[in-house]
């Protein structure tokens, strides 16, 4: 049997792509599993009594070696904060390429903990930056320094110790260029350094807790238990400065996107299914639902999402345990189609996501094409015509090209870059000043207008004279021809309505990245926690692959 | 040090901001970083350009032609270099074409370097006294050792140079008979039982 790739027009839409969920694919699941092998090693640990000073970790094959480099500081109740415009925090890191040297370390010690304003070299790869928890790192302090363990109801509804406000790469204020490690098998596949810093950071995070503990009472004080540091994550607050990357980005995110397609097709495609495939379906499924039942979050429109997602995955187990057959053929395509039709968007991307777990021999050969190389889709095809624009954005456009952005509600939101942190924001286009110096972002309106424009010119024209009189237009006919090429290229929907929620673009990423429980804090920016349930360095050897559902 | 990353994001937004639109910004940037990555003061020559262009007049040419004048003032590279990358397929067939007076002409050079790899031809890119060959958009070689580059090209050559060898037919074999040391003589035996061997030629 064949199954088609689902359609762009449906997987592409915002309120799908804001309903996925971590997978297999995930890049902090693939990094685990391509680290597994390497030697994990805390290199330097010298903190004084309060939990300050300079640590580092590294991860060694061979010759290789990335150090994440750690600064703990001193900062004040009324300096922390987690919004882009904070100048300090708890901790500041950045990963290294290689063993850093002692004078590496002291350039680092002036640099890193400045962040935007701080200058990196080629041999850092990843930059970083987090603030505690402090409730919770006081309460496992003070706990700990007795000889007790943390309550672990109040620990359950944080999840972390540190949640990091950013994590920067591929050349931000001076890191070294992806050009310069693109060729590394190691770090084939997106983010992969990116969560290498955050996995090492979550250890130290459990090393200085450990330490402020024993340094306030010696005789007494007891290490955090591994089970429930294992069952800790990293925080992170994550605003719109991660929205136009996946617009930046059609290529990469084609790729992400056709990855997570081309298993689901191949899952459904599967004839028969083994037993103990369906079981571990099964129980990651029925395992799943504490991930859920756990999930805190304020946010009025997050909570009714997990609502649905719990009343229908509860009913999805109910079919799969009572009604359904997993001998009858093709059972994940029977289960896909039951779940579209009876199911929340939520529920369906869910499960899907539970649906790669047993198939490591699909998921893995997809994980290495999850990169692109963008430059080689740069060039605009100019000896094509015009007929050809026009057929490309009416097959690969339609939804788009009936949206009417005379309509104020269709336009009403611009995207621009804030003056004070170089951050991109959202604004109302007819409230707030500044929508002549709109970001480039609002695809849906410029292919109309590439449409219309195109409509009214000769169909035989080729586009490098089409190009002379429509230069405004050049942006939107470069990501015409990369649709042509990568379906999952573009986002089916218009991100400068006035019903746009950002935050599903932000959870795009996000879920990609592997992140759980997303707790919006506002329409613009929402808490994520990462690695919570992982091995910790020590485990990894050795690990449960389904460890998300197993934790 | 600047990233190349940082220099392509910046250049982006410089470019917008001095008025051109967001495609034309997203090729000069990506023109700058390949300048930079190849070691030619793009940086440098570009922020000179953005300085004159809302003060002085500069032209454009919509069509690339043979040869291409401009009226009154000189040609402004960028638009110039947009103009001969999307019409480069047409271009290549003129094998030769000729400029005059352009306006910092280093900052055609990436598109005439992104153009060799398109059409799989070096390309010669001469001006006064200077020459750089543009090899398919990998390296670039040049005569011109000047920290400072000349401001202004009056007379621009570009080449279309036919994809033949750069040696000569016997030096080549000079060095294919060295490369016949490393074969060994096979046995009568041996050819016997080589691909192919039983099978009617004619079947």
């Amino acid at each position: 049997m064949n199954v088609n790739l689902r359609d762009p027009n449906k997987v592409m839409k915002l309120s799908r792509l804001g309903s996925f969920h971590q997978s297999r694919l995930s890049f902090l699941r693939s990094f685990l599993s391509e680290f597994k092998d390497w030697e994990y090693k805390r290199d330097l640990f010298d903190l004084d009594k309060h939990g300050y000073g300079t640590a580092v970790y590294s991860f060694t094959k061979k010759d290789r070696v990335y150090s994440l480099v750690c600064f703990a500081n001193q900062i004040s109740d009324t300096e922390r904060s987690d919004r882009v415009i904070a100048t300090k925090w708890d901790a500041a890191f950045t990963l290294h390429d290689g063993i850093p040297l002692k004078k590496d370390i002291e350039r680092l010690r002036n640099e890193v903990p400045k962040q935007e304003v701080g200058r990196l070299s080629y041999k850092e790869l990843t930059l970083s930056r987090a603030n505690k928890s402090v409730r919770i790192f006081d309460h496992v302090v003070e706990n700990l320094s007795k000889g007790f363990q943390p309550d672990l109801d109040l620990l359950e509804k944080v999840g972390y110790l540190y949640r990091t406000t950013a994590v920067y790469g591929s050349g931000k204020f001076g890191l070294a260029d992806r050009f310069r490690i693109k060729n590394r098998e190691e770090i084939n596949g997106p983010f992969r350094l990116e969560m290498m810093l955050v996995y090492l950071v979550r250890q130290f995070t459990f090393d200085q807790v450990n330490h402020v503990a024993k340094k306030r009472n010696p005789k007494t004080a007891v290490n955090l238990d591994p089970k429930i540091c294992k069952n800790l994550g990293i925080g992170n607050s994550t605003g719109l400065g991660m929205a136009p990357f996946i617009v930046n980005h059609p290529t990469l995110l084609n790729n992400w996107i056709y990855s997570r397609e081309t298993a689901l097709k191949k899952i459904r495609e599967l004839e028969i299914v083994e037993i103990k495939d369906s079981n571990l379906f099964k129980d990651c499924v029925r395992n799943s639902v504490k991930n859920i039942t756990s999930w805190n979050t304020d946010s009025e429109f997050q909570i009714k999402k997990i609502k649905f997602l719990l009343h229908d995955v509860r009913k999805f187990l109910d079919f799969v345990e009572n009604e359904f057959d997993f001998k009858k053929s093709y059972p994940f395509n029977t289960l896909y189609l039951w779940l579209e039709k009876e199911t929340c968007e939520e529920c369906v991307e869910y499960i899907v996501s539970i649906m790669m777990e047993p198939f490591g021999e699909i998921v893995q050969p997809l994980i290495k094409e999850m990169s692109s190389d963008e430059e080689k889709y740069f060039n605009i095809p100019t000896d094509r015509s015009v007929g050809d624009l026009v057929a490309i954005l009416k097959k690969k456009y339609s939804n788009i090209l009936s949206i009417d952005f005379d309509k104020k509600e269709n336009h009403k939101k611009f995207w621009f870059i804030s003056k004070n942190k170089e951050e991109p924001r959202l604004a109302d286009r007819f409230e707030e000043q500044g929508s002549d110096l709109e970001q480039p972002l609002a695809i849906a309106r410029d292919i109309k207008k590439l449409y219309e424009r195109a409509l009214s010119s000769k169909e035989s024209e080729k586009i490098d004279k089409f190009l002379i009189d429509n230069s405004d237009l050049r942006h939107v006919v470069r990501r015409a021809f990369i649709i042509e090429k990568f379906p999952y290229s573009e986002i089916q929907d218009n991100t400068i309505s006035e019903n746009l929620v950002p935050i599903d673009m932000l959870r795009l990423k996000l879920s990609f990245f592997g992140a759980l429980k997303f707790d919006p804090r506002s329409d613009k920016w929402l808490r994520i926690c990462m690695f919570q349930g992982a091995p910790l360095p020590k485990e990894l050897k050795n690990f449960d692959e389904q460890w998300v559902y197993n934790s | 040090m600047k990233s190349l990353s940082e220099i392509e994001t910046i250049t982006k937004r410089a470019s917008k901001a001095v008025g051109f639109s967001w495609g034309v910004s997203e090729e000069i940037a990506k023109g700058i970083r390949l300048l930079e990555l190849f070691g030619l003061p793009g940086i440098n020559n570009l922020n000179q350009y953005f300085k004159l262009i809302n003060k002085k007049n500069f032209e454009n040419l919509s069509i690339i032609k043979k040869k291409n004048k401009s009226n009154k003032f000189s040609l402004c590279p960028i638009n110039l270099g947009i103009r001969i990358l999307d019409q480069i397929k047409t271009i290549e067939k003129l094998k030769k074409i000729t400029l005059h007076k352009v306006a910092y002409p280093i900052l055609l050079i990436p598109f005439l370097s992104r153009s060799s790899d398109i059409v799989g031809k070096k390309i010669l890119f001469k001006f006064e006294k200077n020459t750089f060959l543009l090899n398919f958009n990998v390296n670039i070689l040049s005569n011109l050792s000047l920290k400072k580059f000349p401001l202004l090209a009056k007379k621009i050559e570009i080449i279309f140079l036919e994809n033949k060898d750069n040696f000569t037919e016997k030096e080549w074999k000079s060095l294919y008979k060295l490369s016949e040391k490393t074969f060994v003589e096979e046995t009568e035996s041996l050819k016997q039982g080589a691909a192919g061997a039983g099978l009617t030629d004619n079947d």
